[in-house]
């Protein structure tokens, strides 16, 4: 062995091709499966992706880097599902490009935060974090009720449906439009919005200002959609619970 | 503008069309942009680009370098790499210095959206990781690779293109993710066209350094290369296939990865721990296998000791990302796999570690007196103590309690302060003096300054974080006799209040250091002779085998 490694080391390809086999073996057995577990394990059938609102709050809870200090993945362990409640599915993320699954709690899990807390809550919570929850250490965003910048949505639920995200053509054609109805419940558009995402999606003003359409209606609708994208975790539970 | 006068004038015309192309190439992203911050960044190319053109032409007919220059080691793009090193060691842990003291005080964050803490987070993780550790790693890799291939640089161009393009990418990340643009991968937040940019930056990198290997008049590839060579190669591979993206248009940042999910979550961890493996430890150990003996005077302890652990870092780190998963959606498998070979890196680990620390037998009296060769050997220390807690940490039942607190942000700089720092700033008090044509550093005092800050600095940090991560992760476990949780979130980060203004001192003792060093070393460069002679092991004239 000694001699052979004598050997290599004296041809500097030979040293590049042996790196790059003996650094590519463990990512190739551990990632390559996992593309047919996707394919075996049936994702849930009340499962939808986000709306565009959800989906420009998505954006800017990723802008804002809230994920650097909030997860989105309750782990399996007693005390997380006694404090945040299910654990989260794989089949839950399968439309998030990206994860935000996180890696830090420096505030609290957010995969169930989801209708928690009142609308008024989370705009009063954004702005000024202290003033509902007096120990806390998040930082205020008091510019997020700035008006939304829906330029982009359209581009971005086609791209996202080029990856596979189950967006038909109409919602594509139809999001910026879409972003605002989610909003106000009681215009004409909100029938389209209906008629194209269904009558379970939360449609109401989210930032206490109807008329405005503002970054924080799209931040709050985006948090009160958080695990609520499937009822399968709850199910499971529900399921493990009477089998007990 | 000395680094010109080291160009040939053909050399200087290349260059000079390299600087107009980078212009051109702002001017194009910035009007297919328009606006946005694509747009910023297509202008900072440009200026870029010009102030490079205007000087090179400026500069087109000044004296050329001597005709021997061949016969000489290239050092001048190392020490443009030191300096620039020091910058975003300044940058990268001032801001770091300030997020910490945001979450003590959160109540100092300007009312600006770009001085959130969620803005700055990435500044201060790319900043100390690309800017600091990159910078680092690229200008003494050049220095290596010629000492010990006894062999020039294969051209006086390209490595000033990368340095160049490796700080563009870096300037670009940052200020971006000021302006609220980030793909929230960890540490690969970059946007998909910065990304791109570094792949051509990384090729032109290998290329230079398998053509200088190539002129080489040693037989032998020295251990330090192998490093060298399996972090530029391996973090080519998790860069490209992590940061695979899909742009909203070709006219913004904005951009989807293709990836989705729990692969998503995979294959960011592959890449996450990787870039700990293959940026903040390999290139690191070539570092550490090229300058610990030349400083202490001793030869590397055990040749074979340092095959064995070279294959086994190369070939086990690549499992353990999935150690990052425990308990979550990705399946049981996978988890226990990273598990495993986190556990037995720990050999390989420990091998670096014991040939460091016994390469030192010998030589106990210089680490007791030369305060750089101590901050390599508290390096090694340091290696050994935070590999031996990373595969602690990867037992998944351990994992269970310290994952998601701060004790990941302890064991992180247990291993980036005390291991990677430490023998930066080894490197650096070895090469520039050496660089700067002298014996000593102008201030030879400051550097044992420097040492202790930064191992106080350091046992602060990480003794604070340790006690907030275990003391959260048990508060959130607590139950109280009736069978609920003790303690409400809310409760278990008041606790921690002790523990991260503990931590912001220590960060500022680290700082603090890191800055006298930066002056310290434009004092020493600033006093250097005329032309400093830097063949302590000359070139030989034989071609290579």
């Amino acid at each position: 062995m000694l001699k052979l490694h004598y050997n290599l080391e004296k041809v500097s390809m030979g040293l590049v091709v042996a790196i790059i086999v003996a650094a590519s073996i463990g990512g190739i057995v551990e990632i390559a499966p996992l593309f047919r577990i996707d394919e075996t394990v049936q994702l849930p059938e009340d499962l939808r992706p986000n709306t565009p609102l959800e989906l420009a709050g998505r954006e800017i809870f990723i802008r804002e880097g809230c994920y650097a200090c909030h997860s989105q993945m309750v782990r399996s362990l007693g005390d997380e599902l006694d404090r945040y409640g299910p654990y989260s599915l794989a089949a839950e993320s399968a439309y998030d490009h990206p994860m935000l699954w996180g890696s830090k709690r420096t505030g609290p899990d957010l995969a169930r935060l989801g209708e928690k807390y009142s609308d008024d809550w989370h705009v009063a919570h954004l702005i000024d974090p202290r003033a509902v929850v007096p120990a806390s250490i998040m930082p205020a965003y008091p510019w997020l009720m700035r008006p939304l910048d829906t330029g982009l949505l359209r581009d971005g639920l086609a791209t996202l449906a080029r990856l596979g995200v189950p967006y038909d053509e109409a919602q594509i054609a139809a999001a910026p439009a879409d972003a605002l109805a989610q909003s106000r419940p009681d215009s004409t558009e909100a029938e389209g919005f209906i008629e194209r995402w269904g009558e379970e999606i939360a449609l109401r003003d989210f930032d206490g200002d109807p008329a405005r359409l503002t970054e924080m209606d799209a931040l709050v609708a985006y948090l009160q959609s958080l695990g609520r994208l499937t009822d399968a975790p709850y199910r499971l539970m529900a399921a493990e619970e009477g089998a007990q | 503008m000395k680094a010109i006068a080291t160009l040939t004038r053909p050399e200087r015309g290349t260059a000079l069309l390299l600087s107009i192309g980078l212009a051109v190439l702002g001017l194009v992203m910035a009007a297919v942009a328009r606006q946005g911050v694509m747009a910023t960044h297509g202008m900072m190319a440009v200026a870029l680009g010009l102030f490079l053109s205007v000087a090179l032409a400026g500069a087109m007919n000044e004296p050329e370098p001597p005709a021997d220059r061949l016969h000489r080691y290239y050092d001048a793009p190392t020490r443009f790499g030191i300096g620039l090193t020091l910058i975003w060691a300044v940058i990268g842990m001032g801001v770091g210095v300030w997020v910490a003291a945001l979450l003590y005080w959160p109540e100092g964050t300007p009312p600006w959206p770009w001085t959130s803490f969620g803005r700055l987070r990435p500044v201060h993780t790319s900043g100390v990781i690309f800017g600091f550790g990159g910078n680092a790693l690229i200008a003494t890799s050049f220095h290596v690779l010629q000492r010990t291939s006894r062999a020039r640089l294969a051209d006086s161009v390209s490595p000033w293109f990368i340095l160049i393009g490796f700080n563009l990418f870096c300037l670009w990340a940052a200020s971006g993710y000021l302006m609220g643009s980030t793909q929230s991968k960890e540490y690969a937040e970059a946007e998909w066209y910065a990304d791109i940019w570094l792949v051509v930056v990384w090729v032109t990198y290998f290329v230079l350094y398998i053509r200088t290997l190539a002129r080489r008049n040693e037989p032998h590839i020295y251990v330090a290369n192998w490093y060298y060579m399996a972090f530029i190669l391996v973090v080519a591979m998790l860069h490209i296939v992590n940061n695979i993206a899909l742009p909203v248009n070709l006219g913004t940042a904005e951009s989807f990865p293709v990836w989705a999910g729990v692969q998503d979550a995979m294959i960011q961890w592959w890449y996450g721990h990787n870039a700990v493996a293959f940026f903040l430890t390999a290139g690191f150990l070539g570092m550490l296998y090229y300058f610990l003996p030349v400083r202490s005077g001793r030869p590397i302890w055990s040749y074979r000791l340092s095959i064995i652990s070279f294959w086994g870092i190369v070939f086990f780190y690549i499992w353990v990302g999935s150690h990052h998963l425990h308990y979550t959606a990705l399946p049981y498998w996978v988890q226990t796999l990273g598990m495993t070979f986190s556990v037995m890196l720990l050999v390989p680990s420990w091998a670096s570690a014991g040939n460091a620390i016994a390469t030192l037998n010998g030589a106990w009296h210089k680490v007791r007196d030369d305060a750089t060769l101590r901050f390599m050997f508290v390096a090694a220390v340091f290696y050994g103590l935070s590999t031996f807690e990373g595969s602690f940490l990867a037992i998944r039942p351990v994992n269970s309690l310290s994952h998601y607190t701060d004790w990941t942000v302890g064991h992180v700089h247990s291993g980036t302060l005390g291991w990677v720092a430490m023998i930066v700033f080894g490197a650096i008090y070895t090469l520039v003096p050496q660089l700067s044509g002298r014996e000593t550093m102008a201030w030879p005092r400051a550097i044992e300054w420097h040492f202790w800050l930064a191992v106080g600095g350091t046992l602060i940090y990480v003794v604070s974080m340790w006690n907030a991560g275990i003391t959260q992760g048990l508060m959130w476990r607590a139950y109280d006799e009736g069978g609920a949780l003790s303690y409400s979130f809310i409760e278990t980060v008041e606790a921690m209040a002790p523990y991260y203004l503990l931590r912001t001192i220590g960060g500022g003792m680290f700082l603090t250091g890191a800055i006298l060093c930066a002056l310290n070393c434009r004092a020493t460069f600033r006093d250097a002779p005329a032309l400093p002679d830097t063949s302590e092991r000359p070139l030989s004239p034989q071609p290579a085998e």
